[in-house]
């Protein structure tokens, strides 16, 4: 709890500022020092009380939940801590996603990006995480990724929603001229216990404006929680089940044309020549402009209807320059294992300090696997696209977006406009899993509305430029090794990672001038950073940059590693003869890794782990702690004919503290089949210096006849809180391959497995 | 230039003028501003597009807007005014949709499916109910589907 105690102790800054007709206390935080956003944005009779809380004079009371609402429930949940401190039920407030400011700035992401394991509390790794935040705050990152929405907000929401309570009160007393003690809240209502009179927040609003604001914040206990603690109903559920109009590609504009884009193959392969003769002649085509950016070159087409741009673009004949030298999916993996021959560009965390240990390990007690994992597309629900304005001297943009600041900031380097001129409205969000933290959909749609300028235009992409055109989870190969003592422990673990770097790859197109210190974490997360009490331990990575955009992909460099390393555990445990959820509860004993045994320990419960089952079934079981959520999963699966039927899943989540129970279950479920989809058979390979893939047909998920029966627990034994976006993801595809082990005896050790092994 | 096309949709009759070769998923979303209807893959692979031409199921991203014959109901016409379909209350109650974007296709392939066949078992479902979900709310919709079959058989 040492790092949200940081935060109770810091100080507010008040100044009052009265505004027409209702409340303004702009009062903005210690060491944050952001104008308030809503102050420019606020309508005739609404009052901001500070970024998060608005009240109109009506009693309309406004919470801005500055990060995207992608299906995981953020709005409701960072709306519920306003609402829990400032005493008003969720169903009677507005939630509004707010404009790009830095005010929004994510620290929490930032934090858990250093190279120190989430357990380790050492003076260093507190003091990296700390500096971490800082950038952060410099940088005004207003993005939702890494799992870490509801851990930044904890405490930064729920002390917006006691600040506005506290003027509110404050004049509510003076209203009726009787101390604070005499008065009850509920419902945005404060009511006079000794007159039984009643006035609502609105009707406070002016007479708090000259309220000084509160010096330090107390904030209700847990055991007082009304709201948060308990399921709550989604705030945007009904236009869900009405299909309302709030994603990107619903944007609906007067004199609005319509655009889609044809993008060279990859970042880097430019736009030699081109031919638009055949475009030109479908009717409806009006026009095709050359887009030359940072994130890529190719061209783009504006029609009357999204279908004469998809038809026109299409017909375009397109030659590019590619001076890659990879073009195909061998070249790649020849890539990856020569860097493994190499030496580390880097090591993380580590037991134990003799490298000899790791030359020296005896033939019979040596166990040793490589694993190898695809690049794979994000294909959210809802391809890319943005809509976009110029009109004069600012741009416009709407478009669902987990990264408005970042767009912000490269459209106005694009342009080299300022940023204050380029406003960013973020839409909900058609699916994100990371690949709504790039900003090319917005940028070309930028650059697109430059020749309709002044009209605006929607650009959508097609699900197969959508595919093509993605920054794809990294391809990589786990190289382990361990030793087995003949009593059945593992003594020593050898990690090698060879693959590309995420930041690396992400910088030079989102902030291009700032260069990445120190190691990308990202490629061994989920290998040097798990739970795990061995006495030598070894963690390299061999950086490759195979010439092909990498990105945040659910769960990010856990995806990868969560299946290396608990596939190897599985591998021990069968070397050692011993039952694998013995054999990891075995070198689980420090105190620290508590929330790992339980975990584990009660989904072995739930699954009835140590009943046998018939010949053709099997469990696997696998733990991973990511985003700060210690998550163990047990998958069952029936094998006919070579044939795997998943069954069934039960999983246990530990993440400190769970503020929405089912929204929390459900992030876990829908991770699960996130992660379970690419065993069926996603992968992204290259020929001929292009995608191979294209759409559903070639890139899919799991589908309704494929999905398990799933259960979920959840645990507080953490004593921090972690994410629930990602940690689903990790412990699936272990879990699953050890599985199809147990019913058997055949390891996979590549993905998807469906390369080695048929699903229904 | 386009020739008039005739369409029946959420019970309003209607003439565009379009290219009869446009997918009807178009035409709805880019003519008729009817935006609940949604692109998934242009190819009938995910269903996000789905639609009911006389009570069945279509994915109107692959299905010429000249040659749609019957009646057309969107997700905007399966409910009257404020009052939901009991396919759309099942779907709230049992809380299903995440980013919520495949959710307007699975909630009318939902009602075709409840139309041809009222007490649908889990296998039914399995086999009736295609559409791609990204956020992998399966389960859910399995369980919200079974929910609105016994209301709307009560
Ligand atoms: S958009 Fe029609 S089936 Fe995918
Ligand atoms: S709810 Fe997101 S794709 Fe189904």
């Amino acid at each position: 709890m040492s790092r949200l105690g940081k935060y109770t102790r810091r100080a507010f800054l008040g100044l009052g500022v009265a505004a027409a007709g209702g409340l303004a206390v702009g009062f903005y935080f210690y060491k944050k020092p952001y104008a308030n956003p809503l102050d420019a944005k606020k309508a005739e009779g609404e009052a901001p009380l500070n970024p998060y809380v608005m009240i109109a004079n009506d009693n309309t009371i406004t919470i801005i939940a500055p990060r995207a609402e992608m299906g995981q429930g953020v709005h409701t949940t960072l709306a519920a801590l306003v609402a829990e401190e400032l005493e008003v039920p969720l169903e009677h407030v507005i939630v509004e996603h707010g404009p790009s400011s830095p005010a929004y700035f994510n620290a929490a992401m930032l934090e858990e990006s250093t190279p120190f394991p989430f357990y380790d509390e050492s003076v260093l790794a507190e003091l990296a995480r700390g500096s971490m935040k800082i950038v952060a705050t410099f940088l005004g990152l207003n993005i939702t990724g890494g799992s870490s929405s509801t851990t930044d907000a904890f405490v930064k929401m729920r002390e917006a929603g006691y600040a506005a309570k506290f003027v509110l009160v404050k004049a509510a007393a003076e209203h009726f001229g009787t101390s604070e003690d005499n008065l009850a809240l509920a419902d945005g209502t404060v009511t006079d216990k000794a007159s039984g009179q009643s006035v609502t927040y609105g009707e406070l609003a002016s007479r708090a404006a000259v309220v000084s604001p509160p010096g330090e914040t107390k904030l209700k206990k847990a055991s007082d929680w009304k709201i948060l603690g308990k399921t709550q109903k989604r705030v945007e559920l009904k236009d869900k089940v009405t299909g309302g109009r709030i994603f990107g590609i619903d944007v609906q504009l007067p004199n609005m044309l319509y655009s889609t884009v044809r993008m060279a193959p990859r970042k880097g392969v430019s736009l030699r020549s081109y031919d638009k003769t055949a475009t030109l002649a479908i009717p409806g085509v009006k026009d095709v402009v050359e887009i030359r950016t940072i994130t890529g070159e190719g061209l783009g087409v504006i029609a009357e209807n999204t279908w004469a741009a998809f038809k026109g673009a299409e017909a375009l004949e397109i030659k590019w320059d590619d001076p890659h030298s990879f073009q195909n999916s061998d070249q790649m993996w020849s890539a990856l294992e020569d860097a493994l021959t190499q030496e580390a560009t880097f090591e993380l965390g580590g037991t134990g300090s003799d490298a000899e240990v790791f030359t020296s390990i005896p033939e019979s007690e040596a166990v040793s696997a490589q694993y190898r994992l695809p690049f794979l597309a994000h294909a959210t629900m809802e391809p890319m696209n943005a809509t976009a304005q110029h009109d004069g001297s600012k741009i416009r943009v709407w478009t669902g977006t987990q990264a408005p600041g970042l767009i912000q900031s490269v459209i106005s380097r694009h342009f080299d406009m300022d940023s204050a001129d380029i406003d960013i409205a973020t839409t909900r969000l058609g699916g994100g899993f990371g690949r709504r933290l790039e900003v090319d959909f917005a940028l070309y749609a930028s650059v697109i509305a430059k020749a309709t300028a002044p009209n605006p235009v929607k650009v959508t992409w097609t699900r197969e430029e959508d595919t093509q055109h993605d920054a794809y989870r990294p391809m990589a190969i786990g190289e382990f090794k361990g030793q087995v003592t003949p009593d059945g422990t593992l003594k020593t673990m050898d990690m090698h990672v060879a693959s590309p770097s995420i930041i690396q790859s992400v910088m030079p197109r989102t902030f291009p001038g700032i260069s990445p210190i120190g190691p990308d974490n990202t490629v061994l997360d989920g290998a040097f950073n798990q739970p795990l009490d061995v006495e030598n331990i070894r963690c390299k990575a061999h950086v490759a940059d195979l010439q092909v955009p990498v990105g945040f992909w659910r769960s990010v460099g856990n995806s990868v590693n969560g299946f290396f390393h608990e596939s190897f555990i599985d591998e021990a445990a069968h070397k050692a003869g011993r039952d694998p959820l013995e054999f990891r509860l075995a070198h689980l004993t420090s105190d620290e890794f508590r929330p790992a045994r339980e975990a584990l320990k009660r989904v072995a419960e739930m699954s009835g782990w140590v009943t046998p089952l018939p010949a053709g079934k099997g469990r696997g079981i696998a733990h991973v702690l990511s985003f700060g959520t210690w998550t163990a999963q047990v998958v069952q699966v029936d094998v006919k004919d070579n044939t795997v039927t998943i069954e069934e899943v039960w999983a246990v989540a530990d993440p400190g503290i769970v503020l929405d129970p089912g929204m929390f279950r459900d992030q876990i479920m829908s991770g699960i089949n996130f992660g379970l989809s690419q065993a069926l058979g996603q992968e992204i390979t290259w020929a001929e210096g292009e995608v191979e893939q294209a759409n559903f047909d070639t890139f899919d998920a799991m589908r309704m006849y494929q999905a398990p029966r799933i259960t979920i627990e959840l645990l507080e034994n953490s004593p921090r809180m972690g994410g629930a976006g990602e940690p689903g993801t990790p412990p699936s595809t272990p879990a699953l391959a050890n599985a199809i082990f147990a019913a058997t005896g055949k390891r996979i050790r590549q993905m998807p497995l469906s390369n080695e092994i048929d699903f229904i | 230039m386009y020739p008039k096309i005739p369409l029946t949709v959420n019970g309003q009759k209607q003439e565009i003028e379009a290219d009869p070769e446009m997918p009807l998923l178009w035409a709805l979303r880019d003519i008729m501003d009817i935006k609940g209807t949604k692109f998934g893959c242009g190819i009938a692979a995910c269903g996000a597009c789905t639609v009911l031409i006389d009570g069945e199921a279509v994915r109107s991203c692959s299905q010429p807007v000249g040659e749609v014959e019957g009646e057309i109901t969107t997700i905007e016409g399966i409910s009257q005014g404020d009052e939901l379909h009991a396919v759309q209350l099942a779907w709230m109650k049992h809380s299903v949709p995440q980013c919520g974007y495949c959710q307007s296709g699975q909630i009318m392939a939902a009602v075709a499916l409840l139309e041809e066949n009222p007490t649908p078992t889990d296998e039914d479902i399995s086999r009736a109910m295609t559409n791609l979900c990204r956020c992998g709310t399966y389960p859910k919709i399995k369980a919200a589907l079974k929910d609105a079959a016994q209301t709307l058989g009560a």
